[in-house]
């Protein structure tokens, strides 16, 4: 195409696009006429009013009646594009004062999975690439694809990747493929709808950061005023705490109940327990250089409450969120420290985390944490190894704060003491999460 | 005992299948709208209130445990609730709501929405592509989407079809009288120059005649900046303006903050049913938003 055809074809589009407007500067024209004359002629004015309501109209009127808009049936969701594709933006800065990062580890519970510090300095977080869409009138899916940074270099994963029911009778679903467990409260949550730029302790000791795996899913929801929601899903059991996909690939299954219901206008709650049983051959964990292997059986339980709270549920202007889990986790094997044949493991450990986030105002939210761990003492010849139990139960306590231009836009300014690194230190983070496109609601 | 829970499920099946139509508005406006065309025969529920702002709201679990039981789910749609509505529907696991079967309907579909745009650039806030979804403001919408509605209605329970034509021709008859009247009321309203919070009553000008000559957020669904509200102040200084309107859910201080400086009074509008004490149904609703204005107006 010529550089004169391309000029045409511009000026043409520019020439439409114009069109449509040149009734809404009829309206303003009328509106500044309008005022002229408002205190000298009342009845002149009346008359131009009339004009100037029939302009509106025919203002209002013509890109109705051009654009195909109104008679889409926009139904529910995303769907003036299908799929709906949305990316969430994330990245951080980090300052540790005193160690390193690559020293970082909590004694008694060697980090497995995604878990453990954020790199030191700038740094691009995940971000990630979310499709989705009703693939027909029985099944939905989604597509979960974060462009990661390992060690300066890009990759693409795939983190979820599943298809879910929409029309199975009596309350239920299910769900087949790549995607995040439904035990716990945050386990399934997205890193972008976290309160802080971390997971608490228990969630990085015990899940791995959040436990994510190949499987299957079954939710039911009772037919009932009070929310409940059962569930149970089997995994392939090749992800942290699971490893190896054992018992021919479902080497994990979880069951999870929820309950919830209104407190008054300002309040509503949500509570659960769940258990998430997996077997491990030759997890890794710890060190990445050194890694410990554990092999044998690891069973989590979980209970949470989630309280949230808004002067009559006007959710815009103020909140307030109280949340708490308690994990409890029992594990039976054997630990192939490095350079050893395997030894004999057997603990039972404990952690909680209780936080609230208040948002006083649009915009703004504050937000404090406490996150622990603890476990029983464990057998001497583990002593001097990263395994062996802590002196003092690790605890962390965490402060952030903040800001959302929009519901596309937050910044956060996070401050952590940790004590639950063998060195004890003052952590800063900043972090940004921003997202284009489709951008679907958060779960309560 | 397998024989014992398969009788208590069936029996638990049968009685809910000749329970009430239960329906699940969105907003209160739907609820109420249903309750008059099927009163003793639906059950509405309305999952926020006058003073929730429907954008914002949570999906919270006594919201999906009313989808799961619902046989309609009404909501103003056009995106209005797509923070929230979209993940009830999918945790609620209740094939008879989703969108595109017969339980689901969005009541602005079926009306003409204003200011539908295929340009969604979100440096220019809160867009709803498919156009405003606050029709609920012009009665002359109700009387298509009340339509619509029976029609649904009629359709998921067909054995008291008949009742729910009757309540809607009833409603009908009722509602042209109300708006003749409010017509009437509201003509020395006509060309009143208002502005308004957020552009929630787009349908509402369009049917009084009203003029919006401005809104207190710079940009939709974003807070009323302290810059943009003084720039108000300076444009409406001398000019005036007849009204500045807000929805109750709306953060009063900056239409206030604007109504001292310049003069114009400033009114908490009722945006749906239980928006003011007196607004208590559809018809009174309207009474009190025609009142409200005229009030103001003197």
């Amino acid at each position: 195409m010529s550089i004169k055809k391309v000029q045409l074809l511009c000026a043409l589009a520019f020439v439409f696009s114009n069109n449509a407007w040149s009734h809404s500067s009829d309206t303003e024209s009328l509106r500044a006429a309008i005022d002229e004359l408002r205190t000298d002629y009342e009845t002149r004015i009346t008359a131009l009013e009339k004009r100037l309501v029939a302009a509106e109209q025919n203002s209002r009127s013509a890109p109705d009646a051009s654009a195909p808009a109104p008679t889409l049936r926009g139904d529910g969701a995303a769907s003036a594009f299908n799929p709906a594709i949305g990316v969430i933006f994330q990245g951080q800065a980090w300052n540790y004062a005193g160690s390193p990062d690559e020293d970082y580890f909590v004694p008694g519970f060697p980090f497995g999975g995604e878990a453990g510090l954020i790199d030191e300095g700038f740094a691009i977080a995940e971000s990630e690439i979310n499709i989705s869409a009703n693939v027909d009138d029985k099944f939905t899916a989604w597509l979960t694809v974060p462009v990661v940074v390992e060690d300066g270099e890009a990759g693409v994963e795939v983190e979820e990747a599943w298809i879910e029911t929409t029309a199975l009778p009596a309350g239920l679903s299910a769900r087949f493929g790549r995607f995040f467990s439904g035990v716990g409260y945050l386990n399934d949550k997205h890193a972008h709808s976290w309160d802080f730029a971390d997971q608490p302790l228990p969630y990085q000791a015990f899940l791995g950061d959040q436990y994510l795996d190949d499987g299957v899913q079954i939710r039911w929801i009772a037919p009932t005023d009070l929310y409940i929601e059962a569930g149970a899903e089997v995994f392939r059991g090749s992800r942290y705490p699971a490893a190896g996909a054992a018992r021919s690939g479902a080497g994990a299954d979880s069951i999870f109940l929820n309950i919830g219901a209104d407190a008054g206008n300002d309040s509503s709650w949500l509570a659960g327990v769940s258990h998430l049983r997996a077997q491990s051959v030759d997890r890794s964990s710890g060190s990445a250089d050194e890694p410990l292997l554990f092999s044998g059986d690891t069973d989590t339980t979980i209970a949470q409450l989630v309280w949230k709270w808004a002067p009559n549920g006007n959710w815009k202007q103020r909140n307030l969120v109280l949340q708490t889990e308690w994990l409890w986790r029992s594990e039976s094997g054997f630990y192939a420290l490095p350079d050893s044949s395997p030894f004999a493991y057997k603990s039972d450990q404990s952690g909680w985390y209780l936080q609230a986030t208040y948002q006083p105002m649009p915009r703004w939210r504050y937000g404090a944490r406490i996150d622990a761990l603890s476990m029983d003492n464990i057998a001497g010849f583990f002593a001097g190894s990263s395994l062996a139990s802590p002196v003092d139960d690790p605890m962390r306590y965490s402060l952030m704060a903040d800001w959302s231009n929009s519901e596309f836009s937050r910044l956060r300014l996070q401050f952590t003491r940790d004590e639950a690194a063998s060195r004890h230190q003052n952590q800063w983070g900043l972090q940004y999460i921003l997202s284009i496109g489709a951008h679907g609601g958060h779960s309560f | 005992m397998i024989k014992i829970i398969i009788t208590l499920v069936l029996t638990t099946i049968s009685i809910t299948a000749q329970a009430d139509l239960r329906i699940f508005a969105c907003e209160p406006e739907w609820a109420a709208l249903a309750t008059e065309i099927g009163p003793k025969k639906v059950k509405a529920y309305s999952a926020t209130n006058a003073r929730q702002d429907p954008h914002y709201i949570q999906a919270r679990p006594s919201l999906i445990a009313k989808v799961r039981k619902a046989d309609l789910v009404i909501c103003s749609g056009a995106q209005l609730e797509i923070g929230w509505l979209p993940v009830l529907l999918q945790k609620a696991n209740n094939r008879n709501v989703m969108p595109g079967s017969p339980g689901y309907l969005e009541a602005s579909s079926v009306v003409e929405r204003f200011d539908a745009t295929a340009d969604v650039d979100r440096a220019k806030g809160d867009i709803h592509p498919l156009g405003n979804p606050h029709v609920q403001t012009n009665p002359h919408n109700i009387v298509v989407i009340a339509t619509a509605l029976a029609k649904r209605m009629s359709e998921l329970d067909n054995a008291n079809a008949e009742t729910y034509q009757a309540g809607l021709d009833d409603f009908l008859d009722r509602w042209q009288a109300a708006m003749e009247k409010w017509e009437q009321r509201a003509v020395p309203l006509r060309g009143k120059r208002v502005i308004t919070h957020h552009k929630s009553w787009v349908y509402l000008e369009r049917w009084l005649e009203l003029i919006e000559v401005a809104n207190l957020e710079a940009i939709p669904g974003l807070p009323p900046t302290a810059g943009h509200i003084s720039n108000l102040v300076s444009r409406f200084e001398s000019n005036g303006a007849d009204f500045i309107i807000r929805a109750p859910y709306q953060d009063k201080r900056a239409s206030l903050w604007l109504s001292e400086r310049t003069g114009i009074p400033a009114v908490e509008l009722p945006l749906t049913v239980g928006g003011t004490e007196g607004a208590t149904d559809l018809f009174s609703l309207f009474d009190e938003i025609v009142g409200i204005l005229l009030g103001a107006s003197q």
